[in-house]
């Protein structure tokens, strides 16, 4: 595994590793840009021209007005801890990487997405919902893909 | 309430549990012969049928129905709901008379099964299967936390829900967990996603069911006691549980019974019984708030205290639910079965007086939503 840190975020202990058989995300055009940020290490979602709303998963139009005139934008990476479970029914390809974090985040800029939260021990006392969190990337045998950690000073 | 249009005549599950000599189609062409007898009609009376598990006119050929209307929304879970819905509109605008509302899964078996494709290139497969989500264990229960850190609800309240629940299946034959559960036992149970365990999550069965719908007229004339469709409403949203407008409110819940309670115009004080989808133990708290039995954050003590249980004001999954009765995958079919059965009183663990059913089902995760008001009265007292 290889990880594409941006330099304000403090390395992470332990990632999600998966194995062969894991499922890994075949873009679209329209989603493809996502998806070649993720591997230069940067986060970017759409913006609206029209009404600003920034909005998650990739679309040709805005879902809040409509409007075609939408962009790609980097985001800060900054987002809070919503909600997660601990997994223990590993899917296909993470059998080998014990209980892990699927989480759902929110971006500062308003935007959810779902994630794995890396960094700290998969246990509940080290997972408060809220906490800050930072984008970080994972290589995934060839697929870059944005995870989560606790942001530097409020790791649990 | 304007005179209803239509009725349930026929209702009627298959065996349920682990079927590996019927497949899917056999399953649904199986219930379908189960609620005609059960209504007293045949083949030649049925001119409309629906499903859901697989396309509504191979089961049609397969059972030896022409049908002139046919509906095949597959929402999930709740499709059986939308589907009387959709049948009650079709009989009254004429196009339709007699309709087979059909289910039939072989989930545990998977004889005959469909497959399920979740491409890689979808919404699905590009932002959430990578991250690990296994199916609706992992996905159906990510937004609790969020729902528990903000209610002050607690594990132990969670876990009371399929304990609860455990009581009115307790000693069923047909219930693929007949015994009691306690909320120790649920608490300790397998660990499948923090903090739900296994007893928090709904069995795996084979099975299925059908229902006859048709006009109010013509179900007054049959063998069984009418069960009215006094109101009903649908609703949805994000297919992704990682974009659900609130993580902590079942929204579509909201939307649907707001639509089936102004339609059947009742209020809460006239519901005898109810049953709120529960494939794991949180839905059935969210679905108590979001159809305003109780108040926001409130709906942990409500059935801990054993409102919801045998003696309890307010009756709820009372076959014991998708967690101790059966689940084949789409369970919405068998919790309009039971609210059927209450109402012609002829339940397993029968509730005294019941003459309002409210059936609230959830289709995938939170994504979509039906509620029927259902009675055995043809206008309210
Ligand atoms: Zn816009």
């Amino acid at each position: 595994m290889t990880c594409i840190v941006p330099l304000m975020v403090p390395m992470f202990v332990s990632g999600v590793s998966p194995g062969e058989g894991a499922a890994q995300a075949l873009p679209t055009p329209t989603t493809r840009p996502f998806w070649d940020a993720a591997a230069e290490g940067r986060l970017a979602v759409q913006q609206c021209g029209s009404c600003e709303t920034h909005f998650f998963y990739p679309r040709i139009a805005c879902p809040s007005c409509g409007s075609r005139e939408v962009s790609w934008v980097d985001v800060s990476g900054r987002a809070t801890l919503l909600s997660y479970v601990i997994n223990h029914l590993p899917a296909p390809g993470f059998e080998a990487v014990g209980p892990h974090v699927i989480a759902i985040v929110q971006l500062e800029e308003g935007p959810t997405m779902m994630t794995n939260i890396i960094g700290s021990d998969a246990v509940p006392d080290q997972l408060v919902i809220d906490m800050p969190l930072q984008v970080a990337f994972e290589d995934r045998r060839g697929q870059v893909v944005p995870v989560f950690a606790p942001r530097e000073g409020h790791a649990a | 309430m304007s005179r209803p249009v239509a009725a349930i005549a026929g209702a009627a599950e298959t065996s349920l549990g682990r079927l590996p000599a019927m497949s899917e189609l056999d399953l649904h062409v199986d219930a379908a012969l189960l609620a005609l007898a059960d209504a007293g009609l045949s083949l030649d009376d049925v001119d409309g049928i629906t499903s859901a598990v697989h396309n509504p006119v191979e089961i049609a050929h397969a059972l030896g129905v022409r049908p002139t209307w046919f509906d095949g929304t597959s929402v999930g879970g709740t499709s059986f709901l939308v589907h009387v819905r959709h049948a009650a509109a079709a009989i009254a605008a004429g196009q339709a008379e007699v309709v087979l509302v059909l289910h039939g899964e072989s989930r545990r078996s998977v004889v005959g099964r469909h497959p399920r494709p979740m491409p890689a290139d979808g919404m699905l497969g590009q932002f959430e299967l990578p991250f690990g989500v296994y199916g609706p264990p992992t996905m159906f229960t990510l937004p609790y936390l969020r729902y528990a850190h903000e209610t002050g609800t607690t594990l132990e309240q969670l876990a009371s829900v399929p304990a609860r629940q455990s009581e009115w299946s307790h000693g069923n034959p047909r219930a693929a967990r007949p015994s009691l559960a306690s909320v120790d036992e649920v608490l300790a149970s397998t660990p499948i996603a923090w903090p739900f365990t296994k007893l928090m999550c709904c069995m795996v069965s084979d099975g299925g069911g059908g229902l006859v719908v048709t006009s109010a007229e013509r179900a007054r004339e049959l063998r069984r006691t009418p069960v009215y469709l006094w109101g009903s409403g649908e609703a949805a949203d994000s297919p992704l549980v990682s974009q659900m407008p609130d993580l902590t409110r079942a929204e579509t819940f909201e939307r649907s019974a707001t639509a089936a309670f102004t339609e059947a115009r009742i209020s809460h004080n006239d519901v005898d019984h109810l049953m709120v989808y529960d494939a794991f133990a949180h839905v059935p708290l969210y679905g108590l708030e979001a159809l305003g039995f109780v108040g926001r954050g409130e709906a942990g003590a409500f059935v801990a205290d054993g409102n919801t249980a045998p003696g309890g004001h307010l009756p709820m999954n009372t076959n014991g639910g998708g967690l101790r009765y059966t689940h084949t995958g789409m369970y919405g079919m068998f919790a309009i079965q039971e609210a059927v059965r209450q109402l012609r009183g002829e339940a397993f663990a029968q509730v005294p007086d019941v003459d309002v059913s409210v059936v609230q089902g959830v289709g995938h995760f939170f994504s979509e939503a039906a509620t029927l008001v259902l009675s055995n009265r043809e206008v309210s007292a």
